[in-house]
């Protein structure tokens, strides 16, 4: 008998031949493996770098010498540091520049007159010591001499270091540091406020008999198909200056803290509602009955059976919804007025005073509760799965007048305000001149006499969309494909599999800002796709790479993991099966996966507004420009415009849904 | 280092020419777990094989790595001739049964079965012969156009078989195909299987944890327990003669005493029984193991006749529990001294013996049904 050896024989494990389809495999994982490095993990480390970066100028690299008033008799050189301790013409403090910054080199000669026949002298000390003669750039330690009226044209320009000077800046200036005080506030009321509404609009939908329910389950859907600054002008024409409800408010102004949190209440109301809607749910019937047989009032019955059952989900959804307010910009910057929060000062840094290593900074500070949140959110998932997992009898409601009362009221209030919301901007999008003449028009729809980039703006948010959607399920699915059916490897697939995940945690602004600095960059061989409707697709589809790539792993993993093996000992190449048998069994996860990112597209601000260009304008960017121009009717329009763009994709999207479960899906069918 | 040693004189041995599929020295590592321990095994062809232990002993292990799924950390495979052990699962000739049968679900079973045939590139009109004919075989002749969820567990189950034979492969791998049906459908299957692959030909391997299965389709069974081949053998040599303590206990029912040997000897309760056991050392602590069934009943106050060996056992009837073809007795008695005998009695002799539960009755254990094992698992020295 073998098998008394309990220890392996020395020596190496065979490794399999490789064939034809573990190739390709391998090379289509790599391929999309280096989609993802490139643009994403590259760029955000050049962000990363980039926070690091610190340009200031150097004052001992520069020696000087002065002529008397013949022109000859050169004194001894000088350097501008020497200069500057005794002069104290700039002061330490304001040596620190961008790095664009300049400094004259006649700063440190006070009696400097380009009249003067005095004569100048500059030269370098040491490798690099950049300066300018009007618009010719020098870095040599070669004396160059200079008349009085080119000298005033020399300025000293910065040297790149890197350290943490940036962050040092950053939390010793108040009126900085205090927008992270201000988003954490923001934040934390707004998802409260959501978790609560979203709490009470689930129970109602799952847990009542109430009427109308699909009805309200539509509106409450709305909100996803428009950008997030549509909430904000709606609230302007509801609460602002010439708001028709502006009593309501007492005296308390719209642009601030409550605008931002009544807007960020409406546009994550939504995400938060098909969270906890799904943990609802999954309850199971037995444990309402066992409390029931035990005689626990209704009340316990909740605390004890109901919260506890839901609770991952009331997480779950409280993070993504502190995640999606911290990082959102276009409702803050619409209605925000003079309260500060991070991503507007993500956007302020670098629009308003191009310091692109300050906006990276901010995009670090605003990347920690991102990720953190992120990362507890995913823990979390992993014990909901858990729950999922176990077989219950479904919960069925009973008839209860005042309870299901209660909901319609708690229901009818939300829909009510969503409803309310929505339609202002309708009604301010064809009022003639709000609130003076409400007469309808169509003037607000002609785009293109306003600035925002007219209708080809929407036009180009509609190419955005429908290529989003195409090449980035084409390769979002293939790669969840990879990284589940792939066997070996595994170091590779984790890796894959974690670069999938991060885009989750990395807000919009975040990775718009990234990419600038990295393809932005002369020497990046990607740089021809800057300014480009490439960079648009390819950002968009990283930004919402995860939720895409999840919904595939979840569809894929519900596939009996035996089909390779059968299909590899059929000695039939996977491509095949990928082909006839994956993906048609697929086919509702990947049409989900399109309408995602079309409506994603169709919405976002923050990742795209930083890379858009004149020709690449879109219609979301355009509400924002719109409204930033004062004009906030048309802003209104345009949102509009998306919400029904949107609503169609929405409609196609179901009856395609439905006429491709028909014909693919016949075995679904008994 | 003896494991050199063993593994040179393992290396040295001339392959059996008549064997399809050779296993040699195979071994598994799962991080530090061992689920394959030396494995070496020869298969012949056209035989059918079972692989046969509880969960966890590597019999699906060492089936995936004969598919080339979970390729082997150590050793070798030949098939036909040919060594393996690197091939990719692809390039290796087997076809392979599933428990979840694995049948594509957007495909109709005609597409399934005609999945593998179509890759060669065959001619539309004889993949659709071959298919019919496939149906025809598995009996399942007009369900060609359905999906395989308008099938039941069992019709599912042989179309995945057909698509498996389809391609006329040299070797047909069945990982517990009958588990996931119910008992009913799981014996007409096992009749079904065996039949096909008797008039197919073809050698195959099937996994079970089910010994009836193993016993009543295999040619040989391969039993294993803890990543290590316990026993190769027929159904009757494995049941009869089983090689260790764990196969006479994981196959069929067993009375096991543990005891001390002397003689050829061995004490139960205070009866000094006779074996055909040798080669333990005299006074060896030794486990004495005996079927239910072996178990000879005569009336009682037969005395030890003729013969020294008739191992006659005085006992009492404690109870006796009707299980429609037979009655399962359990025996006690002085001469017993504590220890439980398990028998089973045919109806025949319940009613010849008059056996009823409170009676007294005499035993016999046939010294060569009597078989003795080290305490601690090892062999009976034969």
């Amino acid at each position: 008998m073998a098998g008394n050896q309990a220890v392996l024989p020395a020596g190496r494990a065979p490794r399999l031949q490789l064939d034809r389809d573990a190739l390709t495999k391998r090379g289509l994982m790599v391929v999309i493996a280096v989609y993802l490095v490139a643009a994403l993990a590259l760029p955000l480390y050049a962000m990363l770098s980039k926070s690091f970066t610190t340009y200031s100028f150097d004052l001992a690299r520069y020696e000087f010498q002065v002529s008397d008033e013949t022109g000859g008799n050169w004194s001894d050189p000088v350097s501008a540091k020497a200069l500057n301790d005794k002069l104290n013409a700039v002061a330490p403090a304001d040596l620190a520049t961008i790095s664009d910054g300049r400094l004259p080199a006649t700063s440190f000669f006070p009696d400097f007159s380009f009249r003067s026949p005095v004569k100048y002298r500059i030269r370098g000390v040491g490798p690099t010591a950049p300066y300018l003669v009007g618009l010719e750039l020098f870095n040599s330690n070669e004396w160059k001499e200079l008349s009085g009226n080119d000298f005033r044209r020399v300025m000293l320009r910065p040297v790149q270091s890197r350290s943490l000077a940036n962050y040092v800046t950053y939390f010793s200036t108040p009126a900085l540091f205090r927008s992270i005080e201000n988003s954490l506030f923001i934040a934390t009321v707004s998802t409260i406020l959501t978790v609560i509404l979203a709490f009470g609009f689930a129970y109602a939908v799952n847990r009542s008999c109430m009427p109308f329910k699909p009805v309200f389950r539509l509106i409450a859907m709305m909100p996803i198909l428009v950008p997030s600054l549509l909430p904000g002008i709606a609230l302007i024409y509801m609460f602002g200056n010439q708001g028709y409800m502006k009593e309501l408010l007492l005296g308390e102004s719209i642009y601030g803290p409550l605008g931002i949190v009544i807007g960020s209440v409406f546009f994550t109301f939504p995400h938060a509602l098909i969270i906890i809607s799904t943990a609802l749910s999954i309850s199971d019937q037995r444990h309402y009955e066992a409390a029931e047989s035990l005689r626990a009032s209704a009340w316990r019955t909740f605390w004890t059976v109901t919260i506890p059952g839901a609770r991952y989900g009331l997480i779950s959804a409280a993070f993504v919804t502190f995640t999606l307010v911290i990082t959102d910009f276009g409702l803050p910057k619409v209605i925000g007025g003079q309260y500060n929060v991070l991503a507007v000062d993500i956007y302020k840094q670098v629009i308003g005073q191009q310091n692109f290593e300050m906006g990276a900074v901010v995009s670090v500070v605003l990347l920690i509760p991102a990720v953190v949140a992120f990362i507890v959110d995913r823990i979390v998932q992993k014990k909901q799965v858990a729950l999922l997992s176990a077989r219950s009898v479904p919960y069925q409601p009973r008839p209860d007048r005042r309870f299901d009362g209660f909901c319609l009221v708690w229901c009818g209030v939300v829909a009510f305000f969503i409803v309310g919301v929505i339609g202002t901007c309708q009604f301010a999008a064809l009022a003639k001149f709000w609130p003076y003449d409400l007469s309808m028009s169509l003037n607000n729809y002609a785009f293109d006499r306003m600035d925002g980039g007219g209708w080809e703006a929407y036009r180009n948010s509609i190419r955005l969309g429908l290529l989003t959607a195409v090449i980035g399920t084409a390769i979002i699915f293939t790669g969840a494909y990879m990284v589940e059916k792939i066997d070996g490897f595994k170091t590779g697939r984790g890796l894959f599999q974690l670069l999938a995940m991060l885009p989750m945690a990395v807000p919009g602004l975040v990775l718009g800002l990234a990419y600038i600095f990295f393809f932005n960059n002369p020497a990046n061989p990607l740089h021809f796709i800057y300014g480009t409707m490439t960079i648009l697709v390819i950002c968009t589809i990283t930004h919402f790479y995860t939720v895409g790539h999840l919904t595939a792993l979840t569809a894929l993993k519900q596939i009996d993991q035996e089909f390779e093996p059968v299909a590899a000992s059929l000695r039939t190449p996977f491509h095949r099966l990928f082909a006839r048998v994956t993906v048609p069994v697929c086919m509702p996860a990947i049409l989900d996966i399109s309408i995602y990112m079309f409506v994603n597209a169709m919405t976002t601000v923050s990742a795209v507004v930083f890379i858009y260009s004149t020709k690449t304008n879109l219609a979301s960017v355009a509400v924002l420009n719109m409204d930033d121009a004062g004009d906030i009717a048309p802003a209104a329009a345009m949102g509009m415009m998306i919400f029904y763009t949107n609503a169609i994709a929405r409609i196609v999207h179901a009856a395609l849904s439905r006429g491709v479960l028909a014909r693919t899906q016949a075995w679904r069918k008994r | 280092m003896t494991q050199s040693t063993a593994g040179g004189q393992r290396a040295a041995a001339a392959p059996d020419p008549s064997a399809y599929l050779e296993i040699d020295g195979l071994w598994k590592a799962f991080g530090d777990f061992l689920a394959l321990r030396d494995v070496s095994l020869q298969v012949n062809q056209g035989e059918f094989i079972c692989f046969l232990g509880p969960s966890g002993c590597g019999k699906t292990t060492l089936l995936r790595a004969i598919a080339g799924l979970d390729p082997q950390t150590r050793g070798t495979i030949r098939q036909g001739g040919q060594d393996i052990s690197t091939l990719p699962a692809s390039a290796r000739d087997y076809g392979i049964v599933f428990q979840s049968y694995a049948l594509f679900p957007n495909l109709t079973i005609e597409k399934n079965i005609a999945f593998g045939l179509e890759n060669i590139g065959r001619p539309r009109a004889e993949i659709r012969a071959r298919v019919a004919e496939l149906l025809e075989l598995v009996g399942l002749p007009d369900q060609a156009g359905k999906y395989p969820a308008q099938l039941s567990g069992g019709q599912q189950q042989r179309v995945a078989l057909a698509r498996a034979i389809a391609i006329s492969p040299g070797l047909l791998l069945l990982d517990e195909p009958l588990s996931a049906l119910d008992a009913k459908v799981r014996v007409f299957l096992r009749h079904e299987i065996k039949e096909l692959q008797r008039k197919l030909g073809v050698t195959t391997i099937m996994v079970t944890h089910d010994q009836e299965e193993a016993l009543s389709m295999a040619d040989r069974i391969v039993v294993m327990n803890q990543g290590v081949i316990e026993q190769v053998g027929t159904p009757t040599q494995v049941y009869r003669h089983p090689a260790s303590l764990f196969v006479a206990d994981f196959i069929g029912e067993t009375n096991k005493i543990e005891t001390t040997f002397s003689a050829g000897k061995v004490k139960i309760g205070k009866t000094s029984i006779a074996t055909s056991a040798t080669g333990f050392s005299r006074g060896a602590s030794v486990v004495a193991v005996i079927r239910p069934e072996d178990v000879v009943p005569h009336s009682a106050g037969r005395k030890p006749a003729r013969s020294a060996g008739a191992n006659l056992i005085e006992v009492e009837i404690e109870s006796m529990e009707f299980l429609g073809s037979y009655w399962r007795a359990h025996l006690a008695g002085k001469a017993l001294a504590g220890t439980e005998l398990i028998a089973n009695f045919s109806m025949n002799a319940v009613r010849r013996l008059s056996l009823a539960e409170g009676k007294t009755m005499t035993v016999e254990l046939p010294a060569e049904r009597v078989l003795v094992f080290n305490a601690d698992g090892g062999g009976d020295g034969r």
